[in-house]
């Protein structure tokens, strides 16, 4: 794999090949580090069915409200769906959508214990909540704790600020936020990035997410919503 | 005619009073995010943000905003000198972890027992959402929650049990509100302060458990303006 070219010529081409009913982890945090070229070219590609897990539920058309509008998602597992994520929230009062909500540190945790090779861990977070409702609780040191399962995915669409031809990354300031961690919970992670640079311009000791994480690779500007 | 109490300034600007110098702090949302701007000038803390963020400054000035650099709520901030980002996991190592300080967080209810419900009233439309919250009141070292005594009913907001869905169990230490100071200890509710004009036992008359105070119980403390 690793003399596999992994940079993408479009948006389009990275994308084309999601398969219906597939589970997709989406990056971003409070408008920043949102895949949203990549949201575009699922919107364009037209993949139904599909499984998602995101920190929200996009806000108005933008982010995954897209996706949502064209009814291409069925299952959500998320922290904060959020008060602008219009289309999400119409199908979930008519029941449309399947929704599994999860404290965001454990959304988090849940990935990287994946990422890690760790099926489960025992957490605290819940505890004596509905969050911690139906889940095996054990008494440890004298403290009780709740089971939470580990958390991957088929693909992870996420955002980087530069890229080289190797897949190693790095962010900028807070639109780091889930995308790292979503690189390492799932089968195969596309990367839009604002600019891709030779392999070794990258300063090894400034690099976050290693290129081992890291299948695809598309240059594309960044695009916000608010 | 009511007697008034403290506006959500002032529950604010006496939060601050509990932040102790050198503190790392996490604020939620609601009345916990205007304390920042009540920092006594003599104390430094430093904000922590869930999205990855320490040392996180007050807002950018308009024209100066970068979209990149946002707080929870989606605020443009700015970063101080010392502060640094991280991806959102390790910013959950910090809450559940326990290495955040102080937390402050909004609350619709508070139990006797320090139980908080904040992210869900029974009966609203959507899907709610919990956010970083349960993450935060497990871990945080110090748990204040701020918020109205009273809800928009008049019904407490502080009652022996929570009937709403629950953030987590057993994790305030302290409620300020715009008629009180309580302490969550586990002997009970402790009044600590009243809000300017108001008594113990007109306290106790809006809030559902009992209350344990000596006979003189000093008023709120507010900061020279």
């Amino acid at each position: 794999m690793t003399s596999k070219e992994k940079v993408y010529p479009t948006i389009d081409a990275a994308v084309a090949d999601i398969p219906d009913g597939a589970t997709i982890m989406f990056g971003g945090f409070g408008g920043a580090g949102f895949p949203n070229n990549l949201i575009q070219g699922l919107a364009r590609q037209g993949a139904r069915n599909l499984g998602v897990i995101s920190n929200n539920c996009g806000t108005g058309e933008g982010e995954l409200g897209l996706l949502f509008k064209n009814r291409q998602i069925s299952r959500v597992i998320a922290a904060f769906p959020g008060p602008g994520a219009k289309y999400f929230q119409e199908q979930f009062d008519a029941g449309e959508i399947e929704l599994e909500l999860v404290p965001q540190g454990i959304l988090c945790e849940r990935m990287r214990a994946f990422g890690a090779g760790i099926p489960a861990f025992f957490s605290p977070v819940g505890v004596g909540t509905e969050i911690g409702r139906g889940k095996e609780e054990r008494m440890i040191r004298g403290k009780r704790y709740i089971l939470e399962q580990a958390l991957g995915a088929d693909y992870a669409f996420i955002r980087a600020y530069r890229a080289d031809r190797m897949g190693n990354l790095v962010y900028r300031k807070a639109a780091r936020n889930f995308n790292p961690i979503m690189a390492t919970a799932a089968k195969s992670t596309i990367v839009e990035v604002e600019e891709v640079v030779a392999t070794g311009k990258l300063d090894p000791e400034t690099i976050v997410t290693p290129s081992i994480f890291v299948d695809r690779i598309v240059q594309a500007e960044g695009k916000r919503y608010a | 005619m009511p007697k008034a109490r403290l506006t959500r300034e002032q529950i604010a600007e006496r939060a601050a009073l509990e932040l102790p110098d050198g503190a790392y702090v996490n604020l939620g949302w609601g009345i916990p995010n205007l304390i920042a701007a009540y920092v006594p000038s003599q104390v430094t803390v430093y904000f922590h943000s869930e999205n990855g963020i320490l040392g996180m400054g007050p807002r950018a000035k308009p024209g100066e905003e970068d979209f990149d650099l946002v707080d929870a709520m989606k605020v443009p901030v700015t970063l101080l000198p010392g502060g640094s980002y991280f991806s959102q996991d390790d910013a959950h190592v910090m809450t559940r972890g326990g290495h955040l300080d102080i937390c402050i967080l909004g609350g619709l209810q508070v139990s006797e027992h320090g139980d908080l419900a904040n992210w869900r009233v029974p009966g609203a439309k959507g899907a709610g959402g919990i956010g970083g919250a349960m993450d935060i009141s497990v871990g945080a070292q110090k748990l204040l929650v701020t918020m109205e005594h009273t809800a928009k009913d008049g019904s407490p907001k502080i009652v022996k049990t929570c009937s709403y869905p629950l953030t987590a169990i057993d994790c305030v230490d302290t409620i300020i509100t715009d008629l009180a100071v309580i302490d969550v200890t586990p002997e009970g509710l402790v009044l600590r302060e009243v809000a300017p004009g108001f008594t113990p036992e007109e306290v106790q008359t809006f809030t559902e458990p009992k209350l344990r105070y000596s006979t003189k119980v000093p008023e709120m403390r507010l900061q020279q303006r």
